[in-house]
């Protein structure tokens, strides 16, 4: 009865049940249930107010619901979009289609055409590669007519060293932060996991290496991450890892037994315990120049530790905690090694934590929204919106030896991730930025990351094709810039904020900055230089702009207002500039869609 | 079309532009406006309420500064003093206790939220976190309902060293403006770029823009041309000068940034104390009109030596800037229209660890709350002798909010609808403490 009325109302069944699983925990939420919701305008411009008739203001939109009009079941297009596939995971994929299409079918919602190849390329690119395509590219793609085209740009990309560049910068930011902790070597951390992207080791081994690195920070790369995190008696290191690898926030739970958290105060320290005999030293060396003792090089050694961790109720008992995770004990004795433990442990058998946390970060990557909200906190207090298809998924990672370019080729091959972000008036409703459960029925629109931005820059321009420089020099490059745009909390957890998050300071960045002048800057071998001095129509050179930037051709509107920008401009160099400052600064560059 | 959304264009100081304005037959219509504005201005400083957030990162421990508990086995090493106010504090507080007539502290926060991203939010927005909704933090709140009354070319929240929380479902334009304390705000000028040049920029920006917004994509394509069309104005506007702490004199700079030893020196000195720094560049915006500024000073985790780097690094920093901060206010006649208030995520275990710190601790802990015409100098609330318990009524954020919001003339029956429509009351439902208010 309760998904009936839900129904009636237009609000999602994935909804109501995200809904009802908090009511039930108490989360302060207090709508009527039972009284009929009320359904949010999908994009309201500004939050309305209302000023002392909170409860009328309710009562009244209950009322507006049209609650005896019959609803015409919306019927979904016949043909499920195909990008071409023809891969053994054909059955997965269709198993995927279905399940997505089911929750429309349940919310009674249409979902939105297929995207154009200029909005498909630009998105397929900047998810994979972390950068936009070139004017190259994107011509060769569109002209293209193989109908598994889409298919094989999937492929082609996730062989490019693009696809390595991207997820090397988003896990190292993931496992340490973009403000690298003191003594601990970032380049040592983005090798080790370069070689992993690059040769698609298994997703379980990599977290297998993190857990279990010992060694130096420069040869073995992976021990930067728990070097980072040993602070505080290795409280930090276990909370970080069960959110990053097991998709779990259990931090709460280290002071009590959380409400909202099926991990109990002992199941922390328990799983503390296997951090226990890890230790970062800090080597030294003698410097010349200053006849001083300077620091080497960290290494992350084990230490001898054995029995339990202690830890205090908030009754004041003092309780001991013994390495224990998910119901299998490992010896307590000091022959153990504690972390190479609960690496296998973590990994072992068809149905993993691990799994199941990097399937639903990996969907929330493609499609700026995971099964749950946020990605890293799954649980029963969490119900995922899909729990059938992040359960097959999951399944088929780990029989498919947890292969990462597998996993992406599910996902951006199917119908969902292939549709338009441009919502219609049968799915407007389908707004998670409002707090609904996602349906996947149009792709979100997501913001560029720093890191893309700079590299999509570098395309943008050129930069890329004259070779200027290798990717040390350039991931330094990118590193020196992004530092402007961090922001550290200054707490145990190394947690950290960024103003580059759509605020005025990237507004002015975007506006006046640097990098934008440098793009500007019409170097030689530049696309600002190339799109001057080669020969062609002012059409053609407006068009070429609008390619390299926003992956489209100008609409009749945009021509004749480039055109205008042309004539009033002292010299094509600067009315050039000018155009290309504009398409750079706009909305349409800085999102993904 | 572009001279109606970006009423002032820029490209050069507000100088250069408008002696080139002069000289120039362009005609900007916003530009009248903006004069007209500034000649309100004088009248527009009187009685502007605002509030300052003093946010101490990683959670302070209010038992080693607000309510000390000389004799119990969690004393910890610090004595209490006697205060111009009806109540002791910290040693370590000197130039505050001589301030405390016109501060409070309210001893029975009791907060549930021991995880510094939570206890982040939870404080700054009133609200647990939840995944179905993100609430604005107060600052937000403040800038939604008295922002848009004062006219300003800057923005109405700024966060001065700290990133704040985020406005949530009230909008990208209500976001903190997140400055240095340095009050540097890079690249807010393009030097080469004339203001004709600019308006040409903008009037091609706007076309693509538009194109986007109207092509069903949500609401943060809008939020991108509001949060431009801010920056756009901050270029060019002189209320600039209010970040810059340089136009006050030294003696002024000195009293919010030296320390009364002058010797003892931590971190915090020898950067020349930018929490200071930034607590008058606080005075400055909020003379110049923003409602909310919050002023962010961290170090506070202290899971080890927290007696040592309290008394002498975290404390003189501290004291200094709020003693300042609160006589300055009042000197200028500003404190009963200013109200100040000190919290971080929350405080720290009462009890003393092996390594000689304080853990993270919600259950009973201080913050501190003045001006604002409120009925300051008293503690409000009280904890056992051991700090562990709260043996009076308890308060939550929600609480303090509320507080703030009867000091700053916003009706507590406010309501803002969420994207979803849900109805959130104004600082989830607290109450203005009723010692305060009176």
């Amino acid at each position: 009865m309760l998904f009936r009325g839900a129904r009636r109302s237009g609000m999602s069944k994935l909804a109501m049940t995200l809904l009802v699983s908090a009511l039930g925990l108490g989360c302060g939420l207090w709508l009527p249930v039972g009284a009929g919701l009320p359904v949010a305008s999908a994009f309201d411009s500004k939050p309305k107010v209302a000023k002392k008739e909170a409860a009328d203001g309710v009562k009244a939109a209950a009322e507006k619901a049209p609650a005896d009009k019959p609803v015409v079941p919306v019927k979904l297009p016949e043909k499920v979009f195909s990008t071409g596939y023809s891969g053994s995971y054909t059955e997965l994929i269709n198993f995927i289609n279905t399940q997505i299409r089911g929750g429309w079918q349940d919310n009674n919602i249409m979902p939105s055409e297929v995207a154009d190849d200029g909005e498909w390329i630009r998105r397929v690119y900047l998810d994979i590669a972390g950068h936009i395509p070139d004017v190259e590219q994107y011509e060769k793609f569109v002209a293209d007519k193989d109908k598994a085209k889409r298919a094989k740009l999937i492929d082609e990309l996730l062989d490019d060293p693009g696809y390595v560049r991207n997820f090397t910068a988003i896990w190292t930011n993931l496992l340490i932060g973009r403000a690298t902790p003191q003594r601990i070597s970032r380049k040592g951390l983005q090798k080790f996991l370069r070689e992993s992207f690059g040769k698609n080791r298994a997703w379980s081994e990599i977290v297998y290496d993190l857990l279990s690195a010992e060694g130096t920070m420069e040869e073995n790369g992976a021990t930067n991450f728990l070097m980072s995190h040993l602070n505080d008696g290795a409280v930090p290191a276990t909370a970080i890892s069960a959110k990053l690898f097991l998709g779990l926030q259990v931090q709460c739970t280290q002071c009590h037994n959380h409400p909202f958290n099926e991990w109990k105060q002992d199941a922390f320290w328990e799983f503390n315990s296997f951090f226990k005999q890890a230790r970062k030293v800090e080597h030294q060396k003698y410097d010349e120049k200053t006849g001083r003792m300077v620091f080497d090089y960290a290494e992350l050694v084990p230490q001898t530790f054995e029995g339990g961790v202690f830890y205090e109720k908030r009754s004041g008992l003092m309780q001991v905690a013994y390495p224990r995770f998910n119901g299998t004990e490992v010896d307590p004795g000091p022959e153990t090694n504690r972390r190479l433990e609960l690496a296998k442990i973590v990994i072992k058998g068809e149905k993993t934590y691990v799994a199941d946390a990097m399937v639903n970060r990996m969907w929330g990557h493609f499609f700026g929204y995971g099964f749950t909200k946020p990605v890293d906190d799954m649980g029963p207090h969490n119900a995922p919106s899909n729990p059938a298809l992040l359960d097959r998924m999951s399944l088929e990672f780990v029989k498919a030896g947890y292969d990462l370019k597998q996993l992406i080729r599910w996902i951006c091959n199917s119908e969902a991730y292939n549709l338009t972000s441009r919502y219609g008036s049968k799915n407007q409703n389908d707004n998670p930025a409002a707090g609904e459960s996602p349906l996947f029925s149009h792709l979100y629109v997501k913001s560029l990351s720093a890191e893309q931005l700079f590299d999509s820059l570098i395309v943008a321009t050129n930069a890329h094709k004259s070779g200027r420089s290798s990717w040390e020099q350039a991931e330094t490059q990118r590193q020196q810039w992004l530092q402007q745009f961090v922001l550290a909390f200054g707490t145990d957890e190394n947690d950290e904020a960024t103003t580059f998050d759509g605020t005025i300071p990237q507004a002015l960045m975007m506006m006046n900055g640097k990098l934008i002048e440098d793009a500007l800057s019409g170097s030689k071998g530049s696309l600002l230089n190339t799109v001057l001095t080669e020969k062609g129509k002012e059409m053609d050179k407006i068009k070429t702009l609008y390619i390299a930037t926003l992956s489209r051709t100008p609409s009749r509107k945009e021509v004749t207002a480039a055109q205008k920008v042309l004539g009033g401009a002292k010299s094509p160099f600067e009315a050039y500039q000018d155009l290309y400052w504009a398409l750079l600064n706009s909305n349409e560059f800085i999102f993904n869609h | 079309m572009s001279n109606l959304l970006f009423p002032t264009p820029s490209g050069m100081t507000r100088r250069h532009f408008m002696q080139h304005l002069a000289t120039s037959t362009m005609t900007i219509p916003g530009l009248q406006f903006l004069n007209s504005l500034q000649a309100h201005a004088a009248d527009l400083k009187k009685s502007q309420k605002a509030c300052i957030l003093l946010w101490m990162s990683g959670g302070p421990p209010s038992i080693d500064i607000w309510d000390l508990k000389p004799g119990s086995k969690n004393g910890g090493e610090f004595k209490p003093i006697s205060t111009s106010g009806d109540l002791q504090i910290s040693e370590h507080m000197p130039e505050t206790a001589k301030q405390m007539k016109h501060l409070s502290v309210v001893r029975s926060m009791s907060t549930r939220e021991a995880d510094h991203g939570r206890g982040r939010y939870y404080m700054h927005t009133s609200f647990i976190p939840n995944p179905t909704v993100v609430h604005p933090t107060f600052g937000s709140v403040v800038s939604y309902e008295l922002g848009p009354k004062r006219n300003l070319e800057i923005p109405t929240f700024v966060s001065v060293g700290g990133a704040s929380m985020g406005p949530g479902f009230l909008g990208m334009t209500h976001s903190p403006f997140v400055v240095g304390t340095d009050g540097k705000i890079n690249n807010s000028s393009s030097k080469d770029v004339s203001p004709e040049r600019l308006q040409q920029r903008l009037a091609m920006f706007n076309v693509v823009e538009s194109n986007f917004i109207g092509s069903n994509r949500g609401q943060s394509p809008k939020d991108h041309q509001d949060v431009y069309k801010k920056a756009v104005n901050l270029m060019t506007s002189k209320q600039m000068e209010a970040f810059d702490v340089s136009k006050e004199k030294p003696e002024t700079l000195a009293r919010y940034t030296a320390t009364a030893g002058g010797g003892a020196g931590g971190m915090g000195m020898r950067a020349g104390n930018p929490f200071g720094r930034g607590c008058l560049m606080a005075r400055r915006l909020v003379e110049a009109g923003v409602p909310f500024v919050e002023v962010d000073l961290g170090g506070w985790d202290l899971h080890a030596n927290v007696f040592t780097t309290l008394k002498d690094q975290r404390l003189p920093v501290l004291d200094r800037a709020i003693a300042a901060l609160t006589e300055d206010l009042n000197d200028r006649g500003m404190l009963k229209d200013t109200v100040i208030v000190w919290m971080g995520e929350f405080g720290r275990t009462p009890r003393i660890n092996q390594t000689v710190g304080r853990d993270h601790w919600a259950a009973s802990w201080s913050v501190m709350i003045g001006g604002g015409n409120l009925k300051n100098g008293q503690a409000v609330g009280a904890t056992d002798e051991d700090g562990v318990g709260i043996v009076s009524q308890s308060y939550t954020p929600g609480d303090i909010w509320a507080t703030v919001a009867h000091a700053l003339g916003i009706p507590l029956d406010t309501v803002h609808t969420s994207k979803r429509g849900r109805p959130m009351k104004l600082a989830n439902s607290g109450t203005p403490i009723k010692e305060l208010v009176g």
